[in-house]
């Protein structure tokens, strides 16, 4: 009984005594070696300036979690990096908080934040972060040759071994084409027609066998280091990370890659809503997104970071050539068509869920 | 299971192949969980044996996955190891606070789980209890019914009650823990109280004694190996449970084996093992702890082991 | 004491009739057992009936396109109105008039208000594709619009006019519905109202019954293949021996159910132990190393170990209890050790083997987490995708159905587990 009352009282006034910090806020992201980059990046310099403690939660998809949250009256959470058509998905539900982009502080450079950011970077509740890409990445020690085009991802005769993919349509069925010789403009318009999504499944078919499904941003890097798949799709960043931090003998090919925006949302009804706000200007400032860019590789969202994106925090390797904007790299990229995604995702994932199950 | 003289060459035979088909069985069922305590030890971050280690050379092991289990979220993990490290451990090492989580849960669900179990089942095992049969088919239920269905009602049910306003921590998931573990406790109190001296009790009211009284010092001693047995099956239950908490825990409501979940998916290292062991080794002890129990009821009631 | 007086009935000491006195100590007997069990009888239906309750509500009751609440202060409204109107004065079937359509203007202008929108369409989505951006898409055009309305909806999008959007709207304008039961089994209704199977290759939920079933059929049968002959051996073994064997057994139950699946996966995978030991063998070619993980047989080898411990232990506690001595009379009556196994030995067993055979099944129909991590694609069960559609697709109406079949079935296993076995009998060692 009375170790009972102790520890009720113990836990008590832990509770307590949190609640009589600065104030705080959660931000929810997706783990791994890009929160890493994020808690560095924004999350420490924050909490040392303004005092507020800032609590980081990791999910595999923030806006899963984020709808959920909001849909159940439940939100826990005040900040959460989303993809570009997640964000415009949600905000359209009105599931989101408004941003007021004159809060953004502007450029280093005195440019305004309205044209600071790159194109769309900026929406009615969401400001970006960073451009990133889902691209191949292949072990050198488990793979003869070099793969050069998407098309080297479906040949399994080449290139043997099994291959990773992302659990979602997004994504999955556009390099689907691109592997059965879609050029990069024609995949949107493709996947828009019956034929252009069979046609894509169709693709997808003949190595379904060899397919191992990955949903959490760290399990390419470990499947590639398990030598569990031969290649695998992934967040470019994480695999920059694997090479650069742990040494692991990974390649990307960056032909077919896929570029998108993340960006900062708010949840309605979110706890603390001026933190929150405080905490998205403070981190999407020129500095701070060029300083992320230092522990992974993937661009800010900014044009007047561009200047600063140098080396990465070992103070050694050069960031350019790795990241997914570099001129080699946008080769053959397509660029994420958020509109497709917001009308098609409920569809289209269900359609690949039955033929997951098949 | 002596084989008997008259049996015949081709039962010999078979006897032989019988047994060691058992021996392939037993090892079947405890290899997997023995086979990450040396892997937990292993230098290098992978999930397999290396040459070293296949030779017992020392380099090939390492404690270094439990290091990285206490400085994983550290805010220094780097300094010295002195008091103001192991504060710091303390307060931010994610393992340690998924550790206190557990725990704390754990407790409260087993104390919740074994009172209310042990008092039901009491007035369960008395033969005037009306409608006995379906009211155990409830509170056994917990049991049965599948994790995800509980875990999914129990989100709906707390985001509309805002169970996490309600300045309890933990609230949610203590009662949805102890909700899983009662039908433990009240299957292992049962069983005890089946083979339970009811003239026992009777010859203590002969003797002037109120029932609390009877409860207190007849009853309970004869029936606690039970209700120990049972809050340690709850407990388990409760420390080993993820999907409700996946579901249902929050943000600061992180338990070992939600942790283990995360870590499944991201950590590229054998730190998983190195918590899988610790565990296995608690298993362990719980489970001596149970084997005592059930061999000191078994001397209390004048029931020796063959 | 009884009292008998000649001719009259028994009386207590106290002088009360004997049946009533009896009648009366019965009753508060019994109160006291009940108040012993109230509580935590009060507990589980509060924390365990009453949210699964209201989950299963949801399977039939959604008001995705009849109500809106608003996330912030609750305040609910309802929306589609002048359209559920038309639907009641039309019969099903009627061509959308232009007044169908003004109505139908109205109700999205104000849906635009309440940013219902999305959520409205995402209702209709389920059973139409495509319908939720045509409704995003008409609520930022709909104050604009001028009549006639059948013109403008149709300049939007060529879809407003077909029968199946129409018929989807109609069936969605009552909250209770069966339709995500339908869906649940991949039925759908057409046009006319009728039920017929969804399209081919969105057919999932019957197949993924069917394999939850299959496979956990086939894990209570490796079970109880494997359980079999160690319970015979811990139950004819002198006990001290039995008990330590038994460790082999109760320490797999005991450990948590994420430890012995991280094994699983540690000795399943292509580089893992098993594969690495028979290459090393020279059994397997390093290239053609087994997939025994991220597919079914990594969901059946992982959960027959899991639940072997609860076919073992009914087994054996049936088993302890019989009389070696009936075999040994049938061998001394002339038969051989395979009759006496077949006609004497075996039926005994029978009850343990239909209670750990339930118990295993019940459990495995229901299990999350280790098809989640080593199943792969190939070796998910129903709950995986109870669970994608909690957790991803947030179609909770459909996680709801879903759950309630599932439930349903287990339920039916479990009162039939009663009827044979009977709960009081579940033994834990």
């Amino acid at each position: 009984m009375k170790m009972k009352s102790v520890l009720m009282a113990s836990v008590f006034a832990g509770v307590a005594g949190a609640a009589i910090a600065e104030g705080e806020v959660v931000v929810m992201s997706w783990g791994g070696a890009y929160e890493k980059s994020q808690v560095e990046a924004y999350n420490k310099p924050f909490a040392a300036e303004t005092g507020i403690t800032v609590n980081m939660v990791a999910a595999d998809n923030p806006a899963t979690p984020l709808k959920a949250q909001v849909e159940a009256g439940n939100v826990t959470v005040d900040v959460a990096d989303v993809e570009f058509s997640d964000a415009v998905r949600l905000c359209d539900e009105g599931l989101l908080e408004p941003i007021d982009h004159s809060i953004l502080p502007p450029g280093d450079d005195g440019t305004p934040a309205a044209e600071d950011f790159l194109d769309g970077a900026l929406q009615d509740c969401a400001v970006a972060n960073i451009v990133w890409s889902t691209a191949v990445a292949y072990n050198t020690a488990n793979v003869d040759g070099t793969p050069t085009t998407m098309a080297d991802f479906f040949d399994t005769e080449a290139f043997p071994g099994k291959r990773g993919l992302r659990k979602s349509a997004k994504a999955t069925l556009e390099m689907a084409l691109m592997g059965d010789g879609v050029p990069a403009g024609e995949v949107y318009d493709m996947l828009g027609t019956q034929e252009g999504i069979d046609r894509a499944f169709a693709k997808l078919d003949t190595i379904k066998g060899d397919i191992v499904w990955w949903e959490a941003g760290a399990q390419p890097a470990q499947l590639l280091a398990d030598g569990e798949v031969a290649m695998s799709t992934a967040y470019n960043g994480r695999i920059f990370n694997a090479q650069v931090a742990e040494g692991q003998p990974f390649e990307i090919m960056w032909d077919g890659q896929i570029l998108d925006y993340d960006l900062f949302v708010i949840p309605k009804g979110a706890k603390n809503l001026d933190n929150a706000l405080k905490y998205i200007a403070y981190s999407t400032d020129t500095k701070r997104l060029a300083d992320q860019a230092s522990w992974i590789s993937y661009g800010p969202a900014r044009k007047s970071s561009a200047a600063y994106v140098g080396l990465y925090s070992d103070g050694v390797t050069e960031m350019g050539p790795h990241m997914p904007t570099s001129p080699e790299a946008l080769q053959n990229a397509l660029v994420n068509d958020f509109e497709f995604w917001v009308d098609m995702d409920a569809e289209l994932n269900e359609r690949f869920n039955a033929w997951l199950a098949q | 299971m002596a084989l008997p003289n008259h049996a015949s060459t081709l039962e010999r035979v078979w006897h032989y192949v019988y047994l060691v088909l058992s021996g392939m069985i037993f090892v079947f069922l405890i290899a997997p969980i023995l086979v990450v305590i040396p892997l937990s030890f292993n230098v290098e971050p992978y999930f397999t044996f290396t040459e070293k280690m296949l030779r017992f050379d020392p380099e090939g092991y390492s404690t270094r996955w439990y290091q990285t289990l206490l400085t994983f979220g550290m805010q220094a993990p780097d300094a010295a190891r002195d008091a103001a490290w192991w504060g710091d451990a303390w307060r931010n090492a994610n393992w340690i606070n998924a550790a206190k989580n557990s725990i704390i849960v754990g407790f409260f669900a087993t104390i919740l789980a074994a009172v209310l179990g042990t008092v039901a089942a009491l007035g369960l095992s008395r033969p005037e209890m009306p409608g006995r049969r379906a009211i155990m088919a409830i509170l056994i239920s917990p049991m049965i019914v599948p994790i995800i269905i509980v875990a999914t009602g129990l989100f709906f049910f707390y985001s509309s009650i805002q169970i996490s306003n309600w300045g309890v921590p933990y609230l949610g998931l203590i009662l949805a823990h102890a909700t899983l573990g009662i039908p433990f406790v009240i299957i292992t109190v049962t069983a005890t109280l089946v083979g339970f001296d009811h003239s026992l009790t009777r010859a203590a009211a002969n003797l002037g004694a109120d029932p609390v009284t009877i409860f207190r010092r007849v009853q309970m001693p004869l029936i606690l190996p039970g209700v120990i047995s049972g809050a340690l099956f709850a407990f388990v239950t409760s420390f080993d449970e993820v999907v409700v908490v996946l579901f249902v825990g929050g943000l600061d409501e992180q338990t070992i084996p939600r942790q283990m979940w995360n870590g499944i998916r991201e950590q590229i290292s054998p730190a998983i093992l190195a918590v899988a062991t610790i565990l296995v080794v608690i298993s362990i002890l719980l489970l001596t702890t149970v084997e005592l129990l059930r061999r000191r009821s078994e001397r209390l009631r004048g029931i020796t082991p063959g | 004491m009884a009292d008998t007086t000649a001719g009259q009935m028994l009386t207590t000491a106290d002088g009360r009739p004997l049946k009533q006195a009896l009648a009366r100590a019965q009753r508060r007997a019994r109160l006291r057992a009940i108040g012993l069990v109230a509580p935590l009888l009060v507990f589980i239906v509060v924390t365990f009936i009453v949210p699964i309750g209201q989950m299963l509500h949801r399977s039939f009751h959604n008001e995705g396109f009849t109500v809106h609440t608003d996330i912030g202060s609750g305040t609910r409204t309802p929306i589609m109105t002048e359209l559920a109107a038309w639907f009641d004065e039309n019969p099903r079937g009627a061509e959308p008039d232009e007044a169908a359509f003004a109505a139908l203007r109205n109700d999205i202008v104000h849906l635009g208000e309440l940013r219902a929108a999305g959520s409205a369409g995402t209702r209709i989505n389920y059973g139409y594709a495509g319908s939720r951006s045509m409704f995003t898409r008409a609520a930022r055009r709909a104050d604009n619009m001028e009549p006639p309305y059948r013109e403008a909806f149709l300049d939007l999008d060529d879809k407003w006019t077909e029968p199946e959007l129409w018929s989807v709207m109609r069936n969605a304008t009552s909250s209770y519905t069966v339709d995500f039961y339908l869906a649940a089994v991949d039925l759908e209704r057409n046009v006319e109202g009728e039920v017929v199977a969804v399209n081919e290759n969105r057919q999932v939920y019957v197949k993924l019954f069917i394999r939850t079933l299959f496979l956990s059929v086939l894990i209570t049968f490796l079970t109880f293949v494997l359980a079999y002959p160690i319970a015979h051996l811990l139950a004819t073994l002198p006990l001290r021996y039995s008990n330590l064997l038994m460790i082999f057994v109760l320490l797999p139950f005991w450990t948590s159910l994420l430890v012995r699946t991280t094994s699983w996966m540690v000795l399943l995978q292509s580089q893992g132990v098993v594969n690495d030991a028979l290459v090393g063998i020279g059994v397997l070619a390093d290239e053609n190393r087994l997939q025994m993980m991220y597919n079914r047989v990594g969901t059946v080898v992982a959960m027959t170990h899991i639940l072997l411990p609860f076919m073992v232990l009914p087994l054996y506690s049936v088993m302890r209890p019989i009389n070696p001595s009936y075999v040994r009379a049938a061998r001394s009556l002339g038969a051989t050790s395979w009759t006496a196994f077949r006609r004497i030995y075996f039926p005994q067993t029978v009850p343990g083997i239909g209670a750990g055979a339930l118990l295993v099944f019940i459990l495995s129909v229901g299990y999350y987490i280790t098809p989640a991590l080593v199943g792969g694609a190939d070796g998910q069960l129903i709950s995986n995708l109870i669970a994608f559609h909690m957790q991803r697709s947030l179609n909770w109406s459909l996680a709801a159905a879903l759950a309630a079949i599932l439930l349903a079935g287990v339920l039916i296993l479990y009162w039939l587990y009663d009827r044979l076995v009977g709960i009081d009998n579940l033994k834990l060692g």
